[in-house]
């Protein structure tokens, strides 16, 4: 059975300067054990998309099905017991921990919450976890500003996991990290879903990672979803220009001083341009593309884009 | 050649702690020197030292010989002719580098006028000029608007534009792509190389993207812990590392192109963190250093040359080199 399934998605923000389509009419499947990538610039929503899912932030419209539960019907109770199968980890854990609480209370907290164990199972737990992230298991007793920035992310990721849930929507986990130490993550996010068979989705504007950490692929751009393939698919025959252009823009050893793929910049999501929304930076965009927004069709079995170009 | 920035033994020490510990590199006009390394390499200090930036209470020692003049010996008054005019720099955050109430028009002129006699109107244009040299469009416009006003990579090309106001030789790049989205950061790598051709002036550029420095450096130095511990043309320096921990580095980093895949093994670790150099008597990498031995902690392993143009700061020959890349092909 399908994990997760989301249908016609959108979140829009009102503010003074009018509505922001954040994420705009978005549908997208994840299967168990499946890592799917989230990826695109800044502000294409891909972020705003991850919090939708979990309601951390409430849809304006469309449906979001958690192994056949309505999500965008549930209760708050009902709410609280999802958040045990989905969990997230965040780009700064520094940020998210409490600075005056142990890694111990942190880390007791979710199971507290959930009523899990009584204080003897929940040490139990606890002091599982920390080994299992690689943590010494003194960690518990010191305080998250006693850490390196690796380390908290060891302590973020334990306390994602915790309540062994089934799919954890990582935001940008690595993006912060130095090189080294980010592989070390990258290892440990690998060996924590295959000990615990969970699904993630992965939030990245780092291809290099997505190629190496992702099953599929999906491509956003101003709250759409441009392009969707399987990762090693989409690398090799990348069909949308704009999936071209990201693809072409990453730093790569064979193409010394070769002209940047795209001119310009991402075009305020305050107002989109109209019709297909790349064509202000599309080299392919023909009149048709200004005026008509593309649909979303399937190339093959797993290879889906929504361009007008692409036959 | 004489070389225009010649640094000889740099150090910058506060208290007993010592961030940068003797660092010798020279670049020469015209040229991209790429800087690599990690948080606590020391890298940003030797950037800020270059620019005559560090802290009050930092103590330096050895020399930073830029046209012959020792910049370490310089006064307050005048660094602020050298800075700016002779040497530019641009940061990772134009955000917090540009004065929010001032127009990018004003920050501009404000430079100009700092170093040249230029009369308002003549500023105002050559700011218009330089804003098109580094293509924001509709510069005309754009130069009476405020930072607020503008994209990220807009406010990154206006740091540029002000970096390279007054024609400097060298220009520092701290990170100055690492806050962008990698299409932006094409374009203003793209933009950088232009400019260091159109006016002969030296880049150093600072950044932890080994792909970034693959494919747009001359050549590339290594720091770590303090030091520098290889150096060489990228070529070569990537195809073949030779001191363990560029290699760590190399084998660290997922490369798309390489098709690496977690279904087929995991990354290769770095061991540890760059922490654990802390009060190592002899080599700093030597806790986290697949191949160390005894006699890496008696003292620390000089320089030397392994190649033409090439330095690396360890006494063993390594083995070859199998990246990612052989492995999986060998895997499939």
């Amino acid at each position: 059975m399908t994990l997760l399934s989301v249908r016609n998605l959108s979140t829009h923000y009102a503010g003074g300067r009018g509505t922001v389509r954040a994420v705009d009419d978005v549908s997208l499947t994840i299967e168990p054990g499946e890592t799917v990538a989230l990826v695109g610039e800044s502000g294409c929503g891909k972020s705003s998309l991850g919090k939708s899912l979990m309601r951390l932030v409430e849809p304006t419209s469309g449906q979001v099905e958690f192994k056949g539960r309505d999500v965008t019907a549930m209760t708050s109770g009902e709410l609280r017991s999802l958040r045990r199968s989905i969990q997230m980890i965040f780009q700064d854990p520094f940020a998210s921990l409490n600075p005056r609480q142990t890694i111990r209370a942190i880390l007791t907290a979710p199971l507290k919450v959930h009523g899990i164990g009584d204080t003897k199972r929940r040490q139990q737990i606890v002091e599982s976890i920390i080994l299992q992230v690689g943590l010494p298991a003194d960690s518990l007793d010191r305080y998250p500003h006693e850490f390196s920035g690796g380390q908290r992310q060891r302590i973020g990721i334990a306390r994602a996991l915790i309540l062994q849930p089934e799919l954890v929507v990582c935001d940008e986990p690595v993006s912060a990290l130095d090189l080294s130490i980010q592989a070390q993550i990258l290892n440990l996010l690998v060996e924590m879903k295959n000990r615990l068979s969970l699904s993630y989705l992965f939030v990245s504007h780092d291809l290099s990672v997505v190629r190496y950490f992702s099953d599929r692929v999906l491509v956003m751009y101003l709250g759409k979803i441009v392009e969707s393939a399987p990762t090693a698919e989409l690398w090799a025959d990348p069909k949308h220009p704009y999936t071209r252009a990201l693809l072409a823009a990453v730093p790569d050893p064979s193409r010394r001083r070769e002209a940047a793929p795209i001119s310009g910049d991402l075009p305020s999501p305050h107002d989109p341009p109209s019709g297909c929304r790349f064509h202000t930076r599309c080299p392919l965009a023909t009149d048709l593309c200004r005026s008509e927004a593309p649909d979303y069709r399937l190339f093959g079995t797993a290879h889906a884009v929504a361009c007008h170009h692409t036959n | 050649m004489t070389a225009l920035l010649e640094v000889r033994d740099f150090s910058v020490a506060f208290g007993a702690s010592q961030p940068v510990k003797g660092v010798s590199f020279t670049a020469n006009p015209g040229e991209m020197l790429a800087i690599v390394g990690e948080s606590g390499s020391g890298k940003s200090l030797t950037a800020l030292g270059l620019i005559g930036l560090l802290p009050r209470h930092a103590k330096t020692g050895g020399e930073i010989r830029f046209e012959g003049r020792n910049l370490l010996a310089q006064s307050e008054r005048d660094w602020r002719r050298i800075r700016g005019r002779d040497i530019g720099m641009i940061f990772q955050e134009p955000m917090t580098s540009l004065n929010p109430v001032l127009t990018v028009g004003e920050q501009i002129i404000e430079v100009l006028r700092i170093h040249e006699r230029l009369d308002r109107k003549q500023a105002r244009q050559r700011a218009v000029d330089l804003l098109e040299l580094v293509n924001i469009p509709e510069a005309r416009k754009r130069v009476d608007d405020y930072p607020h006003q503008l994209s990220g990579g807009m406010r990154q090309r206006v740091m540029i534009a002000i970096g390279v106001a007054c024609n400097p030789k060298l220009l520092i790049a701290d990170e100055a792509t690492t806050a962008l989205d990698v299409t932006i950061q094409a374009q203003i790598l793209q933009l950088l190389d232009n400019l260091r051709r159109d006016l002969n002036m030296a880049v150093i550029l600072i950044t932890h993207d080994l792909g970034i420095v693959a494919q747009w450096a001359d050549r590339v130095m290594v720091m770590y812990a303090g030091r520098k511990v290889e150096e060489g043309l990228p070529e070569p320096v990537f195809t073949d590392p030779y001191h363990p921990y560029t290699r760590g580095l190399l084998g660290a980093s997922p490369r798309a192109e390489s098709g690496h895949h977690y279904r087929d093994g995991p990354l290769i670790e770095i061991p540890g963190s760059i922490v654990s150099a802390t009060g190592e008597k002899g080599c700093a990498f030597r806790p986290r250093c697949p191949s160390a031995q005894a006699s890496c902690g008696f003292a620390v392993p000089a320089l030397r040359q392994i190649a033409e143009d090439r330095l690396a700061a360890c006494p063993f020959t390594p083995t070859r080199f199998v990246s990612q890349i052989h492995d999986a092909s060998l895997r499939s």
